[in-house]
C-alpha cells in the first residue's frame, strides 16, 4: 500500500512560490502577446478591450485558502512533488476557460461557502452536505500521480477522505451499479458555461460517472484540500473527486450532486467525443488516443523549459496492484 | 499622384525591415528566456510549443498580406518585405518543430516515427514544414536566378502551406476549434484575393 502515516508536521510549505511572483508571471505572459486570435476574441468576450494591458500586477481579490488538519502521508516511492504554483496554475477546468491559465485567473471570485452537495438516487439515506460538513470526515493526505489524457502528469498531495466513507453513510441499495457526479452549474460565476467560445464547446453542467465498485475502492477519494490547505477554485473547490488510476478528466471538480444509479451514466467528454473519451478512461499505455500516443508522459515537476522528463506511462497509472482486479476479463481496448 | 504613389521609399523599407527583425527575433528570444527561467506557467513545454506554432502561422498570414497590400496601396517597394517575413515564418516553424522534437518528444526516435506515421495532424504539420524549408532554401538569390521561370510556380506552394498549417492547427485542438476556424477564414480571404486577381478582365499584369 502506498499510504503510510507519520506524526511529524507537513513541511513543504516553504517551497511555495511567492504569490506576487506567481501573478506577475501571468501578466508577463499577456504582455508578450502570448495569445492567439481566438484567445483575444474570447478575452474580449469575457472582459473589456485591452484588458491584458490594464490589469494590475496583483490580482487583489485572491481566493483565500485555509490550513487543514489531516493525517500526513509519506510517499514510499519518494517521487518529486509537482510545485504548488504549477499544480494551481496549470488546470483543465473549462467552466473557467479552456486555456490552462484561465481557471486560476478567472476563478478567484468563486464562492464556495455556502455550498450544498446532495447524495441521492438509489440510496437508503439521501444526504445533504453543507460547506462545514465537507471537512467533518477523517481527513488524510494522499500523494497521487495525476495523469492527464493530454499526456502530461503531476504528483500532487491531496487532502481528503475515501468516497466509500460517504457512500457508506448513504447506503446504496442492492442492485445499484453506478455513481453519477455533477459539477455546479452557475453561468454567472462560471464564464465557460455562458457560451461556446470560453467553455470549449462542452455541454454543461459537467457530469462524470464511476462503477459502484470503482467508486468504493479505497484509492478513490473526495479531496477537499491540496498542499495542506483547502482547495483553490481552479483545482475544484470546495470538493472534488480524485481517481488516480484514471485520466484526469474523470476526477470531476466542484461537485454538487452524487447520484447512485443502476445504469451507466453519461459523461461530459464521452458526449463531446465518444470515440476519443470512453466511460472507463483507465490510464493505459497500450490504448492510444486517436490523435496521440499514451505510451509515455511528460512529468511536470518544479522548473521551466527542459526540466520535465518524458517517462513511460504505467498501466492504471502505476496502481495496477490495487485496481487491476476490478477489470478482470474485460477487453481494455474496447472498454477504454 | 506620382509622389503619393511612392510614399514608401527605400528608407521606409529599411526601417520596416528593422522592425520586423526586432519583433520576430526579439519575441522568439524572449519566449525562450521566459521558458528557461520558468516564467511560462505550469507547462513551459506546451506553452512555447503553441506560442511558436501560432507565431509561425501569424507570420505566414503576414507574408501573404504583402502582395495584396502592395497592390492595393500601389506601393511596389512593400514587396521587398515579403522574403524577410517568409524567412522568419520558416524560423518560427523551425523553432516549433525543434520544441516538439526536443522538449516534447525529448528526442525519442521511436515515438517520433510512430507519431509521424500514425497522427494525421503531425503528418500535415511536417508537410507544411517541408514546404517552408524548400521555399526558404530557394529564396537564396543565387537559387532564385538559377530557378528562373520555375521559381514563381514553386513559391506558389506557400498557398498549400497556408491551408495545411490551418488543418494542422484545427486537428491538433482538443475541444474549442473557434480559433482555428478564424485562421481558416483569414487564409481563405487572402487566397480569395489572389483568385479574384487572376480572373480575366481584372488587371492581368505580372501574372504569367
Amino acid at each position: 500500500m502506498l499510504i503510510k502515516t507519520r506524526s511529524s508536521q507537513y513541511v513543504r510549505e516553504s517551497e511555495v512560490t511567492d504569490e506576487t511572483v506567481f501573478h506577475n508571471r501571468r501578466r508577463l505572459l499577456k504582455q508578450m502577446g502570448f495569445i492567439g486570435l481566438g484567445a483575444m476574441l474570447s478575452r474580449h468576450l469575457s472582459a473589456g478591450l485591452f484588458d491584458g494591458f490594464t490589469e494590475p500586477a496583483l490580482v487583489s481579490t485572491s481566493f483565500k485558502s485555509y490550513p487543514l488538519h489531516f493525517t500526513t502521508a509519506v510517499d514510499a516511492e519518494r517521487q518529486v512533488l509537482t510545485s504548488e504554483s504549477k499544480a494551481t496554475s496549470h488546470n483543465n477546468f473549462y467552466e473557467f476557460g479552456a486555456g490552462k491559465n484561465d481557471p486560476s485567473e478567472n476563478a478567484q471570485q468563486f464562492k464556495v461557502n455556502p455550498w450544498n452537495m446532495v447524495i441521492d438516487g438509489a440510496v437508503a439515506h439521501p444526504l445533504e452536505l453543507h460547506y462545514e460538513d465537507l471537512f467533518r470526515f477523517n481527513l488524510e493526505e494522499r500523494i497521487y500521480r495525476l495523469r492527464c489524457v493530454e499526456a502530461w502528469s503531476m504528483v500532487i498531495p491531496w487532502v481528503g477522505f475515501p468516497l466509500a466513507a460517504l457512500l457508506e453513510k448513504a447506503e446504496p441499495q442492492a442492485g445499484a451499479k453506478f455513481v453519477a457526479f455533477q459539477t455546479l452549474h452557475d453561468p454567472e460565476v462560471m464564464p465557460g458555461q455562458r457560451g461556446r467560445f470560453l467553455g470549449g464547446g462542452l455541454r454543461y453542467p459537467y457530469v462524470e460517472g464511476l462503477r459502484l465498485d470503482e467508486a468504493t475502492h479505497p484509492l478513490t477519494i473526495l479531496a477537499v484540500g491540496v498542499y495542506g490547505k483547502t482547495l483553490p477554485p481552479q483545482n475544484g473547490a470546495p470538493i472534488r473527486l480524485v481517481v488516480p488510476w484514471k485520466y484526469g478528466f474523470k476526477s470531476i471538480k466542484s461537485i454538487v450532486r452524487i447520484t447512485v444509479v443502476d445504469k451507466q451514466p453519461p459523461t461530459t467528454w464521452g458526449l463531446a467525443a465518444p470515440h476519443e473519451y470512453g466511460f472507463y478512461a483507465n490510464v493505459n499505455p497500450k490504448v492510444a488516443h486517436p490523435r496521440w500516443s499514451q505510451a509515455s508522459e511528460r512529468r511536470i515537476t518544479t522548473s521551466g523549459l527542459g526540466s520535465d522528463k518524458r517517462i513511460p506511462t504505467a498501466l492504471f497509472n502505476g496502481y495496477a496492484d490495487q485496481v487491476a482486479g476490478l477489470y478482470k476479463g474485460m477487453d481494455l481496448a474496447r472498454f477504454f | 499622384m506620382a509622389a503619393a504613389a511612392n510614399f514608401i521609399n527605400d528608407r521606409h523599407v529599411a526601417a520596416l525591415k528593422i522592425v520586423i527583425h526586432m519583433f520576430s527575433l526579439g519575441l522568439l528570444v524572449r519566449a525562450y528566456y521566459l521558458g528557461f527561467s520558468d516564467q511560462l506557467g505550469g507547462d513551459a513545454t506546451k506553452a512555447i510549443l503553441h506560442y511558436t506554432g501560432i507565431g509561425a502561422l501569424n507570420l505566414l498570414l503576414l507574408t501573404l498580406c504583402i502582395s495584396p497590400a502592395s497592390r492595393y496601396f500601389r506601393q511596389a517597394k512593400l514587396i521587398r518585405l515579403r522574403r524577410l517575413l517568409g524567412l522568419y515564418c520558416f524560423l518560427w516553424a523551425l523553432a516549433h518543430l525543434v520544441n516538439f522534437v526536443v522538449f516534447d518528444l525529448q528526442l525519442d526516435a521511436v515515438l517520433l516515427v510512430s507519431e509521424l506515421t500514425k497522427r494525421p495532424y503531425i503528418v500535415v504539420g511536417m508537410v507544411t514544414f517541408l514546404i517552408l524549408l524548400a521555399l526558404a532554401i530557394t529564396s537564396l538569390p543565387v537559387l532564385v536566378r538559377a530557378l528562373g521561370r520555375h521559381w514563381k510556380p514553386l513559391h506558389r506552394l506557400i498557398y498549400v502551406a497556408a491551408v495545411a498549417a490551418c488543418i494542422h492547427f484545427y486537428w491538433s485542438v482538443k475541444a474549442d476549434v473557434s480559433e482555428a476556424v478564424i485562421y481558416f477564414l483569414a487564409v481563405s480571404f487572402l487566397l480569395f484575393l489572389r483568385v479574384r486577381k487572376r480572373k480575366p478582365g481584372i488587371r492581368r499584369a505580372n501574372t504569367p
